[in-house]
């Protein structure tokens, strides 16, 4: 019984630290410690959550159709690039300080760039987006691949497995678990690649209402634009969660 | 029919040879066993044989027809089980046959009895991770089987088990050898389960690794465990041990 309760405690012991920062938050805003126009309220917060709730989810619709866009073609490129590599060492070798040198490449610093050759539309987020998650995803199945056991490569090769049968028989899934991982950093980075994209040039999304509230002084609704953008965050990573248990049955015995 | 000699087969790498001349032979139905000390070459021969890598001299023979070189023709087992996390016991088993192109639907129906054969009904559409370790020992048993043209190559395959598991695995074995048609060669480093399951013995030692001796063991199969305790195992053993020290 105690035990049992211990472990409700231990599990949500994360709701009571949050419930603890918010109603320090609150009190600060209340016994105005801090001037409220410089920080808004929990409370006020939700209120200009609610308050501008249709606005929002329409800023929301685009943004997540960029991210996913960016996000799929992230993705395919990705793991065409991880599986070139790993089938080709002269691939291997040619690309990957290429890949490493757009990394080092802030996006902050490309956007504008981005903006100017391909406008205001959707191409230059979806590119950025590109941008952002496909290196996660190559570095991930390449070492997903590569880590294959030897041992079971042999075992089928012994057993006259063709390369495309070791493949798809064997490397695939075995880098299945690597993917996943790469994959829950690739959402989070679509969204964020998305917003910092509209920042810089847009008639819709999160990005652009941010610079709009920001630019009217409206905190109360900044904080609640920040928060929604972090929530979407973790519903999309706890969703790759629930598809990797779909693909991966194996892992749940 | 399945038979199975190497002739004068040499294996180096970098410069060094690993094995030198070694000149084997095993006849249908029959279990052959390989000891030696660590080192002297056993698993090189086994990847010889199984064509993973190529001899410097020397041929590999199966009926009569020139293997050397070439994969898919015997089947090969190593230590541990190998089969693949992600893929049912029926899929795991079925594999060799689906990789030679039979349809995956197919090949589960064509295993099905033989899952049923080695002990293994209940567990098609288990994950390997779910079976113990005995079972999952019988499981790559029966891949390695279905994958053989009658030869099959086990390097240790029971050395990864606890001592419980091993002598029932020994004792199953012993049994199922009667009905399927399989000739084995069989890499061991404990002396008791060789005289217990083979017909005869080779031993192998030196540096590079030579065939140093054979032994046929003439008690009728299926041994039991008893056969253990005789004075006729004892003095088989007697003479491995020797050889060996020999070596």
């Amino acid at each position: 019984m105690t035990r049992k309760f211990q472990n409700i405690i231990n599990k949500g012991s994360y709701l009571v630290a949050i419930a603890v920062i918010l109603l320090v938050w609150q009190g600060v805003c209340t016994y105005e410690v801090v001037p409220s126009f410089m920080l808004p309220s929990p409370v006020d917060v939700w209120k200009a959550f609610v308050g501008d709730f249709g606005l929002l989810m329409m800023h929301t619709k685009i943004t997540l159709i960029e991210a996913g866009i960016g996000l799929f073609l992230g993705v395919v490129l990705g793991v065409v690039i991880a599986v070139l590599m790993d089938t080709n060492q002269m691939v291997y070798n040619a690309c990957y300080p290429i890949l490493v040198i757009t990394q080092t490449i802030p996006t902050v610093a490309i956007a504008p760039l981005l903006v100017l050759w391909l406008g205001y539309d959707m191409a230059p987020k979806v590119v950025l987006i590109v941008i952002a998650t496909f290196f996660p995803i190559t570095i991930g199945v390449l070492d997903g691949l590569k880590s294959t056991d030897k041992d079971t490569l042999n075992l089928l090769r012994s057993m006259g497995a063709s390369k495309v049968q070791i493949f798809y028989h064997l490397k695939v899934k075995s880098s299945l678990g690597a993917f996943f991982s790469s994959l829950k950093i690739s959402v989070s980075y679509s969204i964020i690649g998305a917003v910092i994209a509209e920042w810089l040039g847009g008639f819709n999304g999160l990005g652009v209402y941010m610079t709009r509230v920001r630019k009217s002084f409206s905190y109360d609704k900044m904080f609640a634009v920040i928060f929604l953008i972090s929530l979407i965050s973790i519903v999309l990573m706890l969703l790759v969660k629930e598809v990797r248990k779909k693909c991966m049955p194996w892992e749940q015995v | 029919m399945a038979n199975l000699v190497t002739k004068d087969i040499t294996k180096c790498f970098d410069g060094k040879t690993i094995i030198e001349e070694i000149n084997i032979e095993l006849n249908d139905k029959e279990l052959v066993s390989l000891i030696g000390v660590s080192g002297a070459g056993k698993t090189t021969l086994f990847n010889t044989i199984s064509g993973l890598i190529s001899p410097e001299q020397g041929q590999v023979l199966l009926d009569g027809e020139d293997i050397t070189g070439k994969t898919g023709k015997v089947s090969y087992m190593l230590q541990k089980d190998l089969l693949l996390p992600f893929k049912t016991i029926e899929d795991n088993v079925a594999l060799p046959l689906v990789l030679k192109g039979t349809k995956k639907k197919q090949a589960r129906e064509m295993v099905r009895p033989y899952l049923r054969e080695f002990g293994l009904e209940g567990t098609e559409k288990k994950y390997p991770a779910q079976l113990s370790g005995g079972m999952r020992q019988r499981a790559a048993l029966l891949r390695t089987y279905l994958c053989s043209s009658g030869v099959a190559l086990l390097d240790e395959p029971f050395s990864a088990l606890d001592t419980i598991t091993k002598r029932s695995m020994h004792k199953w074995y012993l049994e199922i050898m009667d009905h399927i048609h399989l000739s084995t060669l069989f890499i061991t480093h404990d002396i008791d389960e060789a005289i217990l399951l083979s017909d005869r013995i080779y031993l192998m030692t030196g540096k590079p690794g030579r065939i140093t001796k054979e032994i046929a063991i003439k008690t009728p199969r299926p041994r039991s465990e008893e056969f253990l305790l005789t004075e006729e195992f004892l003095a088989y053993k007697r003479e491995i041990i020797e050889a060996l020290k020999l070596g």
